[in-house]
């Protein structure tokens, strides 16, 4: 059976919240394996940070703290919506305003390295 | 009524079980016609056992909810032009129900979520006794009068991909009935309905996707009553320690 | 998901908002100069305050992901049951071993 249109700004909001939140919890035993041999064998840590300084691998590092905003302030727009009697229309966008910002301030951040 | 010289292409989801298959037909194009017009049409010019629900064809009685071109609506009061812009018109049963036969869902689970979420009255006095009065301005009241337009169509049932995933999940209509009654101030057993809206397929399993808002035919918010629902219970998972 | 599962997830996202923040800033300044395992772990070796900080993280992200996997194991792959809550403690316990480890290896250890 055909679905619903999903092509209402909650759905994608939902998506992309559930997105960005399993593929942060699929990257986190790599990012606390590669972290725990900074003593052990600080050779392959070092390895992999001079692998991160790549270029496409910095845009993929870049997509990780997007993702890691994005499902932070998604959430907390949840927790909002849920626990502060607000309206919804408010909150959809006081959550859109300042996801806007952090989306702009971390790209002006990166640019300015 | 002028009959233009133009038809609608529609298909019918027919049968149920491992028997439904699509059937096509041509129907009259009319300036003004409804969906539940064009079901009707079918049913009394070209096969009687078309089998389908409607009763008051006023948008009042909740009984023609039907998938539309993938998407749950009130056939009663959604006109084709609205809904079609090809003169194509794909009709199935609700979403997220069995379906009995043809455009028949079966609506047991449904009314059957609406008692499992304590979506019912509990008394504060007897007959015996004086009818409380109540308030018209009162918060609580004003809350619960938000949710009273619910014609039970089960529309942000069939809207609601949470119900798709999760079968435990009561859904938008009983809890919003919940939520309704949990606000009346003549009803006497809150703690009740919080406790029967907190189990496995309570309102916390509901991820605010806000399609039973998108498609709610009274333009009810749902989502917000399951939202005010997350609130109580929290509340009292904060004073009660569960 | 049931309130206690549901609490779990709230509480610990509203313990890790101000940490994500503080982390994206870390992540920010560390960044200008070029990351090393010398330029971390002179950041963190022997600090009481980021072993607090990151160890607090952990464990909110061990509960937190746990719960969110879980959900989503059930929803989209339709795990039920025992299998389900096994899966679950194994995914939260899994990620606080690791991250445990982790933040001693740049603390500590």
């Amino acid at each position: 059976m055909k679905r619903p249109a999903r092509t209402h700004p909650l759905w994608l909001a939902y998506i992309l919240h559930r997105l960005s939140g399993l593929i942060l919890a699929l990257f986190l035993p790599v990012h606390f394996y590669v972290l725990s041999q900074a003593i052990t064998n600080p050779a392959l840590l070092d390895g992999f940070l001079k692998f991160a300084e790549i270029p496409v691998v910095k845009v993929a590092e870049y997509g990780l703290v997007f993702l890691l905003a994005v499902h932070m302030f998604g959430g907390l727009r949840l927790m909002a919506l849920e626990w502060l009697p607000w309206t919804a229309p408010q909150k959809t966008l006081a959550a859109g305003a300042v996801g806007a910002a952090f989306f702009l301030s971390t790209i002006f951040f990166l640019q300015a390295v | 009524m002028e009959v233009k010289a133009e038809f609608l292409n529609v298909t019918v989801s027919r049968g149920s079980g491992d028997g439904v298959y699509q059937e096509a037909f041509q129907v009259p194009a009319y300036d003004n016609q409804t969906v539940l017009d064009v079901v009707s049409w079918i049913q009394q010019n070209v096969d009687p056992t078309l089998t389908y629900r409607f009763a008051c064809r006023v948008g009042m009685c909740g009984s023609c909810a039907m998938m539309v071109n993938g998407q749950p609506r009130w056939t009663c009061r959604t006109h084709v032009k609205k809904v079609s812009t090809n003169q194509k018109l794909k009709i199935e049963p609700l979403r997220n129900l069995p379906v009995i036969k043809d455009l028949v869902a079966d609506m047991d689970p449904f009314f059957g979520k609406w008692v499992e979420a304590e979506g019912v009255h509990h008394p504060t006095r007897t007959r015996y006794e004086p009818i409380e009065q109540i308030d018209p301005q009162d918060a609580a009241r004003t809350t619960a009068n938000e949710g009273i337009e619910c014609i039970n169509c089960a529309v942000c049932y069939a809207a609601c991909d949470t119900v798709t995933n999760n079968a435990d999940y009561l859904g938008p209509a009983a809890l919003q009935r919940a939520w309704t009654v949990y606000n009346d101030v003549k009803d006497a057993d809150k703690s009740a309905i919080l406790d029967a809206v907190s189990g496995k397929g309570g309102c916390h399993s509901c991820h605010s996707i806000g399609s039973c808002t998108h498609y709610c035919p009274n333009e009810l918010n749902p989502m917000q009553a399951i939202a005010g629902l997350k609130r109580a219970t929290s509340k009292s998972f904060f004073k009660k320690g569960r | 998901m049931d309130i206690r599962l549901y609490m779990a997830q709230r509480l610990s996202a509203l313990v890790m908002a101000p940490l994500v923040l503080g982390h994206i800033a870390v992540m920010i300044y560390a960044v200008q100069s070029g990351i090393t395992t010398a330029e971390i772990l002179g950041r963190t070796q022997g600090s009481i305050l980021w072993f607090l900080f990151y160890g607090t993280f952990v464990l909110a992200v061990s509960v937190h992901a746990a719960v969110g996997v879980r959900v989503i194991l059930n929803e989209w792959l339709g795990i039920k049951g025992n299998t389900l809550n096994l899966l679950s403690w194994a995914i939260g316990i899994g990620l606080l071993l690791l991250g445990g480890r982790a933040v001693l290896a740049v603390t500590f250890l």
